[in-house]
């Protein structure tokens, strides 16, 4: 029999246990989750100095890999990349262009050959990621900025990272995330890290065509209907709906979903009085919520935005350290 | 050694599960045939001993459904290499599917596979010949003439035939000519680019799923034609415990329907994908252990008549890319053996069960009776491998040039010694790999 899948080595660490990879919340578990959050409250602080930059990444060339197109993704970790010192390449490959297998290897490795420390990388087919870290040199390490359905850990640790800012300790909190929880690498994220958390109950809410099947078996509670589903949360998290959804049978039209699955302030009545809203951005106005919620009070989108920038600090910083000391030997910080 | 030479194997487990033979009894070859079995005929002087202590001698292995690669993509493996490796896994007939390139669907490609394989003369191949024109699904093929070119099956490969009734007649017509058809039990809009069991393991990863449905509602259907036209119905490679199911039911009803099933589907789950390996990528795909247990029992009492190695080599390349992007399939032929033998091991089924889901029970499946059995004046088309002898798969030592298996690394049990085509030892196990 093959060998059963969680002997086989931790991909994302290196021998000492440390961070080295950063490509899925799966199998890490709370106490580096916490190292990552307490490690961006220390760059969150950056933003607001004079000068904007730490020089912990200086030297280091890191490179945004976007076989997919994305704008705040790629420009919040640009920004991060530059103030730890980093230099940046920016590569917009699109998948049409370029035929899959050996071209995506060969990219690889024509960056590699010209000492690319880090790769960020957004690819449209689940486990691109880790197919790039398993066949990366050993000095260099990859973090996943989206791969197909599968993951976007550090989209989910910015969403942790607000949740905390705002609410503490998660062991109290009733989190619900409602929408597309089926094609959502978002949605897959932000579940493993509250459970990882400690979260106290982790719900997910939307019809039955967009929740995958056994989502129970990841620690969720499933709702169909969204005003059971926020009742008493601390947090809700809306998730994007992709236009072409309406196309393959999903759903029957926006208009639809929304009325069935549309945030609005008289909705959020039922929540926590305190409750804070999350969406991973950009928003479809009057689809998934309306621009009462997402203006409102109670929104902490655009903080999601800012946040993003500490923690991709915190991310690349943590592997790229751990670099510096497999390749030295030695102690940087 | 020629045809001409004469050829004892003596001491060994003689298993012939056609004939109900199972005990320690030599086998006598001359002139590529068998001349006897048990005691030699009086005054017989073999030029050749095989000493069998130990081991278990039976027919060849009639393999089902393995992809040489050749006509199209003589890169990636030939009909020479692959029948090597075919040699090497006892397997001494063996079925390829029509997705050649160009495709089987002319007497002429079909022709050009079969005097290529007899030039090499490691094992018998026998081309599926194309159930529709292009395998389009549009328009059947000349069946008649493709039969007399040596097709004893018609296929679709691994493509649903969408269009109901172009099924439907393919069907009747094929039945016209006593053709069996295999199919590849998928509904193409059901599968929807899924590429794992839709479960688990899909929903953790983030990969698309294939539901059970995919398969289940393409084997309704397709039982639904048998039953309405009287034609002999082949599921190539089933992966659901419900399928299992329908297919029992409809045997009990009379309906003429088979299926096979791929040894890895035997032995391997949906939880061996892991991490995205890729070469757990297969059509249909690895299921939950519950559907193992259930295809395991299917084997083990009949219902599924054939264990097949849906051998698929691949250039490494094909495997490198994220897991959606790969090519599904194993390099299954050197692998055949141990993973069916895991079935006695684990008292699923008696050794003779086991060979004859290899031997006869696809040999009947193909309408070649004559295949997978030893009889005396038969063709000596002979596998004799030992049980017990344990190896550990290095995939650089594979005969196939495929070398992407999920199976690398591990210790399998079963080592085929000697395979004999038409008397002809056309594989003898190398002594530096004990």
């Amino acid at each position: 029999m093959a060998a059963p899948p969680m002997t086989r080595p931790d991909l994302q660490r290196d021998a000492q246990g440390r961070l080295k990879h950063f490509l899925t919340i799966d199998g890490l578990g709370g106490e580096i989750l916490t190292e990552i959050l307490d490690r961006a409250e220390g760059f969150a602080g950056v933003a607001r100095q004079a000068v904007k930059k730490v020089p912990l990444c200086r030297g280091k060339i890191i490179a945004n890999l976007f076989f997919e197109n994305s704008t705040r993704t790629r420009t919040t970790f640009e920004l991060a990349a530059k103030r730890l010192s980093a230099d940046v390449l920016n590569l917009n490959i699109s998948t049409s262009s370029t035929a899959k297998g050996e071209t995506l290897l060969d990219t690889l490795r024509n960056l590699e050959a010209m000492h690319v420390d880090m790769f960020v990388v957004r690819h449209g087919d689940s486990g691109a990621a880790h197919f790039f870290a398993e066949h990366a040199a050993p000095h260099v390490s990859v973090v996943n900025a989206g791969d197909g359905r599968h993951s976007h850990p550090t989209q989910g640790m910015l969403d942790m990272f607000t949740i905390r800012r705002h609410k503490g300790d998660f062991g109290a909190l009733t989190v619900a995330i409602v929408g597309d929880i089926l094609h959502s690498r978002v949605a897959r994220s932000q579940i493993l890290a509250l459970t990882a958390l400690g979260a106290g109950e982790v719900r997910v809410i939307g019809p039955r065509t967009l929740i995958p099947t056994r989502v129970e078996e990841l620690g969720v509670r499933v709702f169909h209907s969204l005003r059971e589903g926020v009742r008493d949360a601390d947090v809700v998290i809306m998730l994007r709906l992709q236009r072409e959804r309406m196309d393959g049978a999903l759903l029957p039209s926006e208009r639809e979903y929304f009325q069935l699955y549309g945030l609005t302030e008289r909705l959020l009545e039922t929540a926590k009085p305190d409750a804070i809203v999350l969406h991973p951005g950009p928003i479809n106005r009057g689809v998934e919520m309306d621009s009462q919620v997402a203006d409102g009070p109670r929104s902490v989108i655009l903080e999601q935005v800012s946040n993003g920038i500490a923690v991709r600090m915190a991310v690349m910083s943590l592997c790229l350290g751990t670099q510096s000391q497999r390749a030295q030997g030695d102690e940087d910080g | 050694m020629a045809d001409g030479d004469s050829l004892s194997i003596r001491h060994g487990r003689l298993i012939d599960p056609a004939n109900g033979i199972d005990g320690l009894l030599d086998l006598h070859i001359a002139d590529g045939r068998i001349l006897a079995v048990g005691a030699a005929p009086p005054g017989f002087t073999p030029d050749q001993v095989l000493e069998a202590r130990g081991q278990v001698v039976c027919p060849g292995f009639v393999d089902l459904c393995a992809r040489l690669r050749e006509p199209g993509s003589e890169q990636t493996a030939t009909i020479a290499s692959e029948t090597r490796a075919a040699a090497a896994s006892g397997v001494t007939a063996l079925c390829c599917p029509p997705d050649t390139q160009p495709l089987i669907d002319t007497p002429a490609v079909a022709q050009l596979i079969r005097q290529t394989a007899q030039r090499h003369g490691l094992a018998r191949v026998l081309p599926a010949a194309a159930l529709t024109q292009g395998l389009a699904g549009t328009q059947i093929s000349e069946m008649a003439a493709l039969k007399r070119a040596g097709c004893p099956v018609m296929s679709h490969a691994d493509r649903p035939v969408v269009n109901t009734l172009v099924l439907r007649r393919a069907l009747e017509y094929a039945a016209t000519f006593d053709l069996t058809v295999f199919l590849h039990p998928e509904d193409p809009y059901l599968r929807a680019g899924g590429c794992v069991h839709e479960g688990r393991i899909s929903t953790r990863l983030g990969l698309p799923g294939i539901p059970e449905a995919a398969e289940t509602v393409a084997v309704a259907r397709d039982l639904a034609l048998a039953e309405q036209t009287g034609a002999r119905v082949h599921f190539r490679g089933l992966s659901t415990a419900r399928a299992t199911e329908m297919l029992r039911e409809a045997q009990e009803r009379g309906i003429a329907a088979t299926a096979d099933v791929s040894a890895a589907q035997l032995v391997l789950t949906e939880d061996d994908v892991g991490r995205f390996d890729s070469n757990c990528h297969l059509i249909p795909p690895l299921r939950t252990a519950r559907d193992r247990a259930a295809l395991r029992a299917a084997v083990a009492n009949g219902v599924i008549g054939a264990i097949c190695s849906d051998h698929q080599p691949h250039e490494a390349d094909a495997k490198l890319a994220p897991f959606p992007a790969t090519a599904p399939g194993i390099s299954a032929l050197e692998t055949l053996l141990p993973l069916a033998l895991r079935l006695v091991d684990e008292d699923v089924a008696a050794l003779p069960v086991v060979i004859a889901r290899l031997t006869e029970g696809p040999a009947q499946i193909l309408g070649k009776p004559l295949l997978g059995r030893l009889d005396e004046g038969h063709s000596a088309d002979i596998c004799v491998f030992d049980p017990e002898a344990c190896w550990t798969l290095d995939p650089t030592r594979l005969v196939s040039r495929g070398r992407n298996t999920p199976f690398a690394g591990q210790v399998l049990k079963g080592q085929v010694t000697w395979t004999l085509l038409a008397g002809r030892v056309v594989y003898s196990r190398p002594l530096d790999n004990p």
